[in-house]
């Protein structure tokens, strides 16, 4: 039995027990605090809702299926493994749910403009998107590593109106992304909104993209005592800023026989620090404050922060949403990581054994599922996140897989 | 300044000898290690003998999201140069060795000082010869931890206010920062600007009746010594940094003729 807490978080400061607050320079937190009093009054505004719902319903195309993954739960010979099919939500990935709340509450805050990063791009395509439905001005801001490995989100993002501004500091992935987001909202904070695409950042940020993701657990856990008339022995979902599987767990948080499992960036090993395994490398992964939030970052002794790998963009990130550091202190929550090379296999096997092209994000979490299913019982019951789908990373994976 | 204790008491003498000088005081912005440790020393005494009134001494960090585009290359260029938070301290060790008097500040974002530890670094600063601590990404609410290690030191915590800061943080800020409040000029990040900001003065004003007597200093985009002119009667003092390191590039004698230039009247 896992350990639960009817407490609910954050705290008033922004806190989910040690991690979380407000770092972030003084220019910004009138801007955190308006955020928090219009997020407050929309989510018990009861129009709101009802619009947030509508979209999600007639544009986003909710709630998405959850799947019975026949074929690979008998070939791994064990537990019964479900997909919560976020691929097949409106632009292809979950970063939609957060993507159209937060522009709603720009609107609400009669901002005009939105401003993101992106690391895989489906979260600069998600408010490219919602920006188009509500008439918004988009700027997206992407690592140039990042814009050369998923071309095609680039692409689509243009074609839906936004702007793409490359950024070439630093490591030229998300991480600088966001640094050169901060930096344009820090400067243009009156007229923009900042739509931050994952459950990380300073507070209220955790908070309201976790509460706009919980959606796929709420009906991820309905539809599985339907399908299969109980709960899972396990949610497992992959873990970058952490807002698809903060969405999963969260509806699953206080039933204790639940394991929940978030699976980071093993990149090309542990052992050699070339990874985004900020909860699995004691040497470099330790309680930091990266981008506005107290969490686990992975940094070298001096408190630089440290470069990452992952062969996917979404999770090559050095910090972690802090909501997950906390559920990891708990005990309610367990990390573990999948590497490049067990991502791709799992990537080949869902395409071949169930017709489903994963993102590579996604296909972390079927690593663990491989990995768990066979030696659990064919009773059991595994829900595994498939955050996204992975047309935008067919580039990669005709490289990798051309070595 | 001799015979002053490091730390708040030397501060507060800077600030009034320039009032007394009816002038504010002039700040500047140098990092460690840039173009290299020895030039940034050699830089910053050029800075003392040419009538710099104190520093604020920069540590370099990876991810510095308040700074624009000079700073974050200049401090790129000090982490290339292997530039640590310890070696600064060592710096301002070395800068008092070779004779500098004026109060230094040190400017480091959070996550270096959290890995070097709050207590031991306010400790360790102070006995280097250092006088405050200046953290871009913390905000009053979460300043509580740094405020009682630097009040048994007595060493200055400074604390920024903005123009997007309303009256009661103004009043928080006031109440809990040491030595003077840093007023931002503008929304935006550091980079040297054209024009200042046209409500400058309403600004400083809102904080002035807020601040209890606190020395303010201006900081953000000066740059020219018409942006002096401009704010010399408005503030206690001013920090010019973007525009100072890319006069450095012309070295020792790119500084000089640069603050020459600022401090004409
Ligand atoms: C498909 C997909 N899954 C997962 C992620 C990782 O983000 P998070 O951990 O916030 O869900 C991304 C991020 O870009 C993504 O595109």
């Amino acid at each position: 039995m896992n350990k639960t807490s009817q407490q609910t978080l954050p705290d008033e400061r922004g806190y989910f027990g040690a991690y979380g607050g407000r770092f972030v320079p003084e220019t910004l937190i009138p801007a955190l605090d308006e955020l928090l009093a219009a997020y407050e009054s929309a989510r018990v505004d009861p129009a709101f809702q009802a619009q947030l719902a509508n979209l999600q319903a007639t544009y986003v195309g909710r709630p998405t299926p959850l799947t019975h993954a026949r074929r690979l739960s008998q070939q791994l010979g064990g537990a019964q493994i479900y997909l919560k099919r976020e691929d097949l939500a409106h632009t292809g990935a979950h970063k939609i749910n957060n993507a159209i709340g937060q522009a709603l509450l720009a609107q609400r805050m009669g901002k005009h403009r939105i401003i993101a990063e992106t690391g895989a791009g489906q979260h600069g395509v998600a408010a490219a998107t919602a920006a188009a439905l509500l008439g918004l001005e988009c700027h997206v801001y992407m690592g140039t590593v990042d814009m050369a490995r998923q071309q095609p989100n680039v692409y689509r993002m243009q074609l839906l109106g936004a702007e793409v501004l490359p950024v070439a500091a630093g490591s030229k992935t998300l991480k600088d992304a966001i640094n050169a987001a901060i930096r344009d909202w820090v400067t243009n904070v009156q007229s923009t909104h900042y739509m931050l695409g994952s459950a990380l950042g300073p507070h209220p940020y955790p908070r309201i993209v976790r509460d706009f993701q919980s959606i796929i657990g709420v009906e991820a856990r309905r539809q599985i005592l339907e399908a299969a008339g109980r709960l899972p022995d396990l949610c497992i979902a992959c873990v970058g800023g952490g807002s698809n599987a903060i969405g999963l767990f969260h509806a699953f948080q206080e039933d204790a026989a639940v394991d929940l499992i978030g699976v980071e960036a093993g990149g090309s090993g542990i052992a050699g620090g070339v990874h985004a395994a900020r909860f699995s490398d004691p040497e470099l992964g330790r309680p930091g404050v990266l981008h506005g939030t107290r969490t686990f970052v992975m940094q070298d002794a001096n408190g630089q922060i440290a470069d990452t790998h992952s062969i996917s963009a979404g999770l090559d990130y050095p910090a972690v949403g802090p909501e997950h550091a906390h559920l990891r202190d708990l005990e309610r929550a367990h990390y573990t990581y999948a590497s490049d090379s067990e991502a791709l296999a799992a990537f080949h096997l869902l395409c071949k054994v169930q017709g489903i092209i994963p993102a590579l994000e996604s296909a972390h979490a079927i690593a663990e599922a491989v990995k768990r299913a066979p030696s659990m019982p064919k009773t059991a019951v595994i829900i595994v996140n498939l955050s996204g789908r992975g047309d935008k990373d067919l580039d990669t994976v005709l490289q990798e897989t051309g070595k | 300044m001799t015979g002053v204790e490091h730390g708040l008491p030397a501060i507060a003498a800077m600030f009034a000898a320039a009032r007394a000088a009816q002038r504010a005081a002039f700040l500047p912005y140098y990092p460690i290690g840039y173009p290299s440790y020895t030039e940034s020393l050699d830089a910053i005494i050029a800075l003392a003998e040419l009538g710099a009134d104190g520093f604020e001494i920069g540590v370099p960090f990876s991810d510095p999201l308040a700074d624009g585009p000079v700073i974050q290359a200049a401090t790129q260029t000090a982490l290339a140069n292997g530039i640590t938070v310890r070696r600064c301290l060592d710096a301002v060790r070395e800068l008092r060795l070779r004779g500098v008097m004026q109060p230094m500040l040190l400017m480091s974002y959070l996550n270096p000082l959290l890995a070097y530890g709050p207590a031991a670094f306010v400790r360790d600063a102070k006995a280097a010869g250092a006088d405050g601590v200046i953290i871009p990404d913390l905000p009053v609410e979460e300043a509580a931890e740094w405020a009682a290690a630097c009040r048994s030191h007595n060493f200055a915590q400074v604390l920024f206010v903005a123009p997007t800061s309303d009256a009661a943080r103004i009043a928080a800020v006031a109440a809990q920062a040491t030595g003077f409040i840093y007023l931002v000029s503008v929304t935006g990040v550091t980079g040297a600007r054209t024009g200042l900001s046209a409500d400058l003065a309403g600004f400083v004003a809102r904080v002035r009746s807020r601040a209890g007597g606190i020395p303010l200093v201006l900081g953000f985009g000066i740059s020219t010594a018409a942006h002096v002119r401009q704010i010399e009667q408005l503030t206690d003092g001013f920090i010019v940094g973007s525009a100072l390191i890319k006069a450095a590039q012309g070295g020792v004698a790119g500084v000089r003729a640069f603050v020459t230039e600022l401090r004409a009247p």
